[in-house]
């Protein structure tokens, strides 16, 4: 027999875009569950234009991971790892193909999911354990190793709705450290939080590896994959691009990234949106000019960022990180509560003033999130732009300096002569 | 977050894969326990007044029938003894129901955050809602055998059958509550009907009025609604009298084929509903 913790074999998902994937409303549906038969009349007739165009999320994805193997998802947005993570959890099934799972699973799509605000943190562990799967005997068990790793001991009977976010975070964490799983199904996105939580992250997938689990990990944070892995699979396009080491696979994306594939229009469509709500097109412009995608150090820059729709919910937020041609974050801004400017449902068109900008020579990108603050992100687009930095010379005195050799900002300076 | 307890598993596209699938169920049954517990903590914990609810609500819903339709209406004549308690005893059984009914309808929409990252039997959500009303009836109840001693009336021996209509009622509540809930996932706009539907459904239904008010001919047609043969069962179970036996069968066989549809149509179209919610 095959030691394979996870076979995955033709895997294909398909969504209908075009037709809003939020099914519609009853008297829509009776509409068009009457229209049916004048619509194929229509199309036997030639007529044919099809109402929905076809979206594969994912086509035909097989790759195996044996028992022990860590192995690491990374691609672009829109490359399929979200949609291939969800029918991994089952929250969502494939079109065509299947998945043989051999061995207990636990997939973390995010951290405290089920957590209520009203119930104290004690009922909180007791809840999102038994959402993850974990008997009620299992979770009483833990209880004081949970309560103890996440630092809460002595607000532990306190609602969760009086929490700081990082308190929240920590419980949350702490209740999911403790799943003791033979695959592990993990995105990423879990280590958003503070460098310390994400560091925290990283040590308990390595003392998974360590213990000789299975873990699946899909991830943006290449220098996490290295670490940790011991394979690696780029998506693209909803395919298996490559399939190797975890170097190999990693050299390949930074490629990838460089390629100039998004056009120079200086400004972003989402190919592949996610369903729902999602942000949907981005701008970059300079402040009194024109779109483009070529800054100089002085300027001001205007994000012109549009949704897909109506927000879900009022006094939301707009954010942005900016990254840093290795993927480091060296940035970051929200419309709240680092400004006051909370945006309405009815808000589709956000613009974020930027600058002057500080920033020296080189290539950078956003990444941008909607949602209420500290709440759970509508959407999450990564990568959204990349821009470069041309000249960097805020003093005016001929001489720019290079993001490569000399760090990602300039800071006022004056230099004077000491007595 | 997801977890599933077993150790093999085969992910199929959807229609390979249905059926109520009653083993995993059982797996799953601490997390029901748990989706209740969670329910009951939450009602009571958000609300001023707690527990009082579970009685005024009934009792406000009496006071205003028994002066519209016993007064104004004429409908007390029907009834020996008091008709306020008559109609208390059909609403403290009807208001767990329609409860019961619209908070399952809306549990799976209300829920889409934990439908949207975790696996667990969907099944679970709108049975919750079902049982975590039983602590609201429980109060109502109480208050109801305080009413009978208010109004002297004995409880009847036949006291000890109520269980089984409140089982029954449950029954068509998860029937009526299982199938709403897939409904309103993919028709947003299934959610006013249900209001209505409930609303209407208690004009069918043997809560303001006897049974002796429909027309022999009518009864057969009468006894389809389920909720028939439960309240009326309920309500002889409490205050005495012969029991109306052809429309308890007919109640408990309605009440089994409505779960039925509604577990075949929920289970055909459960695994979309995180593409669509």
């Amino acid at each position: 027999m095959s030691s394979d913790a996870i076979t995955i074999a033709g895997v294909s998902k398909r969504y209908a875009i075009g037709r809003s994937l939020r099914t519609s409303n009853f008297r829509e549906s009776l509409v068009s569950m009457v229209g049916a038969p004048f619509r194929r009349l229509k199309r036997l007739g030639g007529a044919a234009s099809p109402d929905t165009t076809d979206f594969w999320a994912l086509n035909d994805v097989s790759f195996t991971v044996g028992v022990g193997d860590v192995i690491g998802i990374v691609g672009p947005n829109g490359a399929g790892k979200s949609t291939l993570l969800k029918i991994l959890s089952r929250i969502t099934p494939p079109t065509k193909g299947y998945i043989d799972l051999d061995g207990r699973v636990s997939s973390l799509l995010e951290v405290g999911t089920g957590f209520h605000p009203e119930l104290t943190g004690r009922e909180n562990v007791f809840l999102n354990g038994a959402i993850l799967g974990m008997l009620r005997e299992e979770i009483r068990r833990k209880f004081d190793a949970i309560v103890a790793f996440a630092e809460l001991e002595q607000f532990i009977d306190t609602p969760v709705k009086h929490y700081s976010s990082g308190m929240y975070v920590r419980l949350a964490f702490s209740v999911a450290a403790h799943l003791e799983p033979e695959i592990l199904i993990i995105d990423e996105v879990l280590s958003v939080g503070d460098l310390h939580f994400r560091n925290r992250c990283l040590g308990r997938m390595r003392d998974m590896r360590d213990e000789g689990r299975t873990v699946l990990f899909v991830s943006h944070d290449l220098t996490s994959v290295r670490q940790l892995c011991n394979r690696a699979i780029l998506l693209t396009s909803g395919r298996v691009g490559l399939e190797g080491t975890p170097d190999e696979v990693t050299r390949k994306y930074e490629q990838m990234n460089r390629d100039p594939s998004v056009g120079n229009a200086g400004s972003a469509d989402r190919v592949h949106p996610p369903p729902h709500y999602h942000l949907r097109r981005v701008e970059l412009k300079k402040c009194g000019g024109g779109i483009t995608r070529n800054f100089d150090a002085g300027d001001v820059m205007e994000i012109h960022l549009w949704s897909s729709g109506r927000a879900p919910e009022n006094s939301f937020t707009a954010e942005f990180k900016l990254f840093d041609d290795h993927d480091d974050v060296i940035s970051f801004g929200t419309a709240n509560p680092m400004r006051t400017t909370y945006y309405t449902a009815d808000q589709q068109h956000f613009v974020c003033r930027l600058g002057p900008l500080p920033l020296t020579e080189g290539t950078y990108s956003f990444s941008f999130t909607v949602r209420v603050w500290n709440q759970e992100r509508w959407d999450f687009w990564d990568k959204a732009i990349t821009f470069d930095m041309q000249r960097c010379d805020l003093f005016k005195t001929g001489h720019s300096v290079s993001g490569a050799r000399d760090g990602q900002f300039v800071m006022p300076q004056e230099w004077l002569a000491g007595d | 977050m997801t977890a599933s307890i077993q150790r093999r598993l085969r992910i199929e596209p959807a229609g390979a894969w249905q059926g109520a699938h009653l083993a995993e169920l059982w797996r799953y049954r601490e997390l029901l326990y748990f989706f209740v517990w969670r329910d009951i903590k939450v009602r009571y914990k958000q609300t001023v007044l707690g527990a009082m609810w579970a009685i005024i609500q009934p009792v406000a819903t009496t006071l205003i029938f028994t002066i519209f339709f016993g007064r104004l209406g004429g409908l007390s004549k029907q009834v020996n003894g008091s008709y306020s308690l008559f109609v208390y005893v059909g609403l403290s059984l009807w208001t767990f129901y329609a409860n019961a009914v619209s908070l399952s309808a809306n549990s799976l929409v209300g829920s889409s955050h934990l439908i949207s990252k975790v696996y667990f039997p969907r099944l679970l959500i709108p049975v919750a809602a079902i049982f975590s009303g039983l602590v609201d009836f429980a109060i109502s109840f109480a208050f109801l055998l305080v009413l009978m001693v208010f109004y002297r009336v004995p409880p009847s021996p036949q006291i000890v059958a109520m269980p089984i209509f409140l089982a029954g009622t449950m029954l068509v509540a998860a029937g009526a509550g299982i199938l709403f809930s897939a409904l309103v996932v993919s028709y947003r706009d299934f959610r006013y009907v249900i209001t209505f539907v409930v609303q209407l459904w208690l004009f069918g239904t043997p809560v303001l009025y006897t049974l002796d008010s429909i027309p022999a001919q009518w009864r057969l047609v009468y006894g389809l609604n389920p909720m028939v043969g439960m309240i009326a069962g309920f309500r002889t179970a409490v205050l005495g009298g012969p029991w109306p036996s052809a429309l308890i069968a007919a109640g408990f066989v309605t009440a089994s084929i409505l779960l039925v549809v509604a577990l075949r149509y929920f289970t055909t179209v459960e695994r979309r509903f995180a593409d669509v919610i």
